[in-house]
């Protein structure tokens, strides 16, 4: 049994559920995705903590994507949590005899086919199961070039982990869809949505949290261990997982270049490149703490927060901008 | 990020995976391309992956020494920490700290330690001893 529609992707949710609409009969890009559901973003959030490291988030929470793009395709998801592993399995192995596509919800870390060094227990991964032979479900993974399978005790425990983000084991699948062509109407109401989140006028969200991060960055002790472990879980939530700073920003430029082609907004070619530049700026950013965590270079947390600080004026002016062509 | 940048010089802790990026083509067209891995990733996944491996291994020479009960180290073993293992388990942090002591670790009842060993992965036979 194999599946069709697996693609390779920067990011499980905008990768999986590209690859559901398009195995439901309309190839829609990964990229189009992420920005037709105004994926961008990013959020410093101090107070929900990942192995007592604080959460940053470089993208709107989980299933947002799902729900965005939902909205602009009027196409119907349906979402169901269980109680119980049993159930949990249950329903997913009944919804497969009926031939569905089937989102999950899960746990990285209790997935076997993961390399060793990427388990860590983050609940907010994204995965299509399409068949079941035996014991094994089969599984399209956006993250992994080809599909991969997973026996039923490792799958429910990822399904049903705990902790923050808990998945409940969440699943997923399309009912319809309503529009099959993308205006440039939507691709509009995308992006300013976007403007607006980024530009949000609440301290811990867009350009303004980048530069409350900066400044929580400026105020670490260049000497202790606890700010290279900082400052190291700052890229690891920007690059690994789910590849946020940089990765996004291509990604989202991606989608500028792709909606440029749509009449009337030949302008978004130029922002496609601009984005593009920013992104480069935050891969600096990354090398540049990668080499203070691995000490080829000393420990300065003012230089760090310098970069953090002119890249959330870079996106601010960019956004700004971007908001003014568009409406 | 041009395509010729896109980095290909290998990361180990993706086990020999790659991962999708988006990058810039000779013709200014943004494409997917599988990258085998950027140095910077490496450097800070394994950074975390030694943090976690060094408290777990604190954590077995504790349990050596009777410092402390083999609790602490499966649940560092499996990348949690007090507050995962609480959640995982419904069972209060200040219980779980009780838990981490020898003594009273060694007069868990079944049902707790089924608790346990159900949300560590583990059978409740590894879950007393160390590895």
């Amino acid at each position: 049994m194999t599946f069709a529609h697996h693609r390779h992707a920067a990011h499980c949710e905008s990768g999986v559920v590209s690859n559901l609409i398009s195995h439901h009969g309309v190839p829609i890009s990964e990229a189009m995705a992420f920005g037709l559901s105004a994926a961008l973003s990013f959020a410093y959030l101090p107070f929900i903590k990942l192995s007592g490291l604080p959460l940053i988030a470089y993208r709107q929470p989980p299933k947002s994507i799902i729900k965005g793009l939902a909205k602009v395709l009027a196409a119907e998801f349906r979402f169901e949590t269980f109680r119980t592993p049993v159930a949990g399995q249950a329903r997913l192995d009944e919804l497969l005899a009926q031939g569905h596509v089937v989102g999950l919800q899960t746990s990285v870390y209790w997935l076997p086919y993961f390399p060793e060094d990427m388990r860590f227990h983050f609940n907010a991964h994204n995965l299509l199961v399409y068949g079941k032979e035996g014991n094994d479900y089969l599984i399209s993974d956006p993250i992994g070039e080809q599909t991969v399978r997973c026996d039923a005790v490792s799958l429910s425990r990822a399904r049903f982990a705990k902790g923050v983000l808990a998945p409940k084991g969440l699943l997923y699948t399309m009912q319809k869809l309503g529009v099959s062509t993308i205006t440039p109407q939507a691709v509009r109401k995308a992006i300013l949505k976007t403007c607006r989140t980024m530009r949000a006028p609440i301290p811990i969200i867009g350009v303004r949290g980048i530069r409350m991060l900066a400044n929580k960055v400026a105020k670490l002790d260049p000497a202790t261990r606890a700010s290279s472990l900082f400052v190291g879980h700052i890229i690891r939530m920007q690059e690994e997982i789910g590849t946020g700073g940089a990765g996004f920003r291509f990604l989202y430029a991606a989608f500028l270049q792709e909606t440029a082609e749509l009449s009337g907004m030949a302008v978004l070619a130029g922002f496609s490149e601009r984005l593009m530049v920013i992104g480069d700026g935050w891969r600096e950013f990354a090398l540049a703490t990668a080499r203070m965590v691995k000490g080829r270079d000393a420990m300065n947390p003012t230089k760090l927060a310098d970069l953090l600080h002119s890249l959330s004026e870079q996106e601010e002016v960019f956004f700004r901008d971007l908001k003014m062509a568009v409406t | 990020m041009d395509l010729q940048n896109v980095p290909q010089e290998g990361n180990k802790t993706l086990g020999g995976h790659r991962k999708a990026v988006y990058a810039k083509d000779a013709g200014g067209h943004i494409v997917a391309v599988a990258s085998k891995g950027w140095e910077v990733e490496e450097i800070v996944t394994s950074q975390a992956v030694e943090e976690m491996r060094a408290l777990a291994e604190t954590a077995r020479q504790n349990a050596i020494n009777g410092l402390s009960s083999p609790l602490e180290y499966w649940m560092y073993a499996r990348r949690m920490d007090l507050l995962l293992l609480a959640q995982s388990t419904g069972i209060w942090r200040w219980r779980i700290r009780r838990h981490l002591r020898p003594e009273i670790f060694a007069r868990l009842s079944p049902n707790l330690l089924k608790r346990y060993a159900e949300a560590l992965g583990l059978t409740i036979q590894q879950l007393q001893r160390l590895p």
